[in-house]
């Protein structure tokens, strides 16, 4: 059981790499996706992690397969979604959410056009899935280094953001940090969604940040133990995908975002902040 | 009570979104220590005044004087509907925020602050739920909440925006009774209000919109029915192909 369990980290050093970089991804885009969740932005996120690909790409065509030049199309791409969406938002015409679909769809259909038509179907297949088993030392760094700057930026501006989803006119009252909070806060979702497609590609990189973020809500009820919950449930899936993963010969992106769907199930029917199968237990109400 | 000194003066103030005026040419002094109601009818324009006066909106013309307040000596409770009371946080956390000044963005709570957070839930009587979140309380609870981060503001100028809406008799009586202590201290208060009675009875001072001053003095003088009546036609004057202003002094629009 043990050796099921260690032996495919102790005897490989790509899987020792695999797992230092999933977990220094666990570590950070959760707490993004927490408060992505609560800013009522999921979509957004959705639409940025979509627009990566396409940016990357770009990075891809012009330069090859350099982590670099991918990563920083994707950044770049990612920031134009994100602005773009901030524009449509004030025309009142379109709803946010239609204005958002019809970006990521729109990304989703050229990244997948651009990538196949220079490219063959296996580097397709790599930037939508990633390849956490290939990710080298030079991916490890970038990712390492993008989970301290969020880290400690997120930590920095952690107050005004609590308030600019909660209340933004009182912060806005007492300060100037509304929009600079807002803009930081947008430069790190993507900076995060970069960091997880080296791993888990373009389509599943926005999944570690929201999935277990959305199955925290469903048992705490503040914003620190979200996070706190959310790192834990991203931890552990990213261990059990590696794992399934490695012992049943499937891709390991897919077999990760599944762990943290199977949290977020579990969280819906059984969690005690509205799950669903409380409802159906009759219970007696309380006095006060 | 006209040789006090004004605290805010609008100066020939135009408010609005998108060229689209809301508000008008407005002119006159708020005098320090005024207990003042806007009242007006649905899209008559108080929301936006308070929000312009917040420094969240930018006038379309002229300005707002605030005689050298700065953004701490103003306290702002914003309507209800515009906060998410769904997000995850304490009643003690959400008063806290009202030592903002104090803490800033990154500063922590010391035992005086936590005294005085507590402190402040006494006054507004929650003390018990403190440590609830702020979305398992009831309209009233949370307005009191609002009241209690008010009054850890400590500030000169006081806005509210529809303090009392959906809120029981009882509550606000409670909260009358807050807004009289400031008043009381000489904090000057511009409460945006919907219920014509409790203005009535409580707001020594009345300005009554409908996108432009329709009256501006003492509450019964501004409260008549000829004045309501007015306010009671007025409806939003909105309109697609408005022409640009040709009121003397709105050309220096930019």
């Amino acid at each position: 059981m043990i050796d099921t369990l260690l032996e495919p980290f102790a005897e490989f050093a790509f899987m020792r790499r695999a797992l230092v970089g999933s977990l220094a991804i666990s570590m950070t885009a959760p707490p993004i996706g927490v408060f992505l969740v609560l800013r009522r932005m999921s979509l957004m996120g959705d639409a940025m992690g979509h627009a990566i690909l396409p940016g990357a790409a770009i990075g891809y065509l012009l330069a090859g397969l350099s982590l670099f030049a991918m990563s920083l199309g994707g950044f770049a791409a990612g920031l134009a979604v994100a602005v773009a969406a901030g524009l449509v938002a004030r025309s009142q015409i379109i709803r946010e959410d239609a204005s958002l679909a019809g970006f990521y769809l729109l990304a989703l259909a050229l990244g997948v056009f651009m990538v196949s038509v220079h490219g063959t179907n296996v580097d397709l297949l790599h930037v939508l899935f990633g390849s956490v088993l290939a990710v080298d030392d030079t991916a490890l760094l970038l990712v390492a280094s993008i989970a301290t700057v969020s880290l400690i930026t997120l930590a920095v501006i952690y107050r005004p953001l609590v308030l600019e989803c909660f209340d933004p006119h009182f912060l806005r009252s007492v300060s100037r940090w509304s929009s600079p909070t807002h803009l930081i806060f947008l430069v790190l979702v993507v900076l995060n969604l970069v960091a997880g497609f080296q791993a888990l590609g373009t389509l599943m990189a926005v999944g570690i940040m929201l999935l277990p973020a959305v199955s925290s809500r469903f048992w705490v009820n503040s914003a620190g133990g979200m996070i706190m919950l959310a790192v834990a449930v991203a931890f552990i899936s990213s261990v059990a995908g590696l794992l399934v993963s490695y012992h049943y010969s499937v891709p390991t992106g897919p077999t990760v975002i599944l762990a943290c769907g199977v949290f977020y199930l579990f969280s819906m029917l059984a969690g005690v902040r509205g799950g669903a199968l409380w409802g159906l237990i009759p219970r007696r109400h309380l006095e006060a | 009570m006209k040789t006090l000194s004004p605290a805010i003066s609008f100066e020939n103030l135009t408010l609005g979104y998108d060229r689209h005026p809301a508000v008008h040419h407005i002119s006159g002094d708020v005098h320090q220590g005024a207990l003042l109601a806007i009242v007006g009818s649905n899209g008559a324009g108080k929301s936006t005044l308070l929000k312009a006066m917040v420094g969240e909106l930018r006038p379309l013309s002229g300005r707002i004087n605030f005689h050298g307040h700065g953004k701490r000596e103003i306290a702002y409770l914003p309507q209800v509907v515009d906060i998410d009371r769904s997000f995850p946080i304490s009643v003690f956390d959400c008063v806290a925020m009202g030592l903002w000044h104090e803490i800033g963005a990154s500063g922590g709570l010391d035992l005086g602050c936590i005294e005085r957070v507590a402190a402040a839930l006494d006054a507004v009587h929650l003390t018990e739920l403190a440590g609830r979140a702020v979305g398992a309380l009831s309209g009233g609870q949370f307005q009191r909440v609002l009241f209690a981060r008010l009054l850890l503001q400590d500030a000169k100028i006081i806005l509210l925006d529809e303090p009392f809406r959906a809120v029981d008799a009882r509550t606000i009586t409670d909260l009358i009774g807050l807004i009289e202590r400031w008043h009381a201290e000489g904090r000057t208060i511009v409460a945006v209000l919907h219920d014509i009675d409790v203005v009535r009875r409580y707001f020594p001072e009345t300005l009554l919109l409908a996108r432009k001053v329709l009256a501006w003095g003492r509450t019964p003088d501004v409260l008549t029915p000829v004045n309501l009546e007015l306010s009671r036609r007025f409806h939003e004057g909105y309109d697609e192909q408005a022409a640009v202003c040709e009121h003397d002094e709105a050309r220096e629009t930019a």
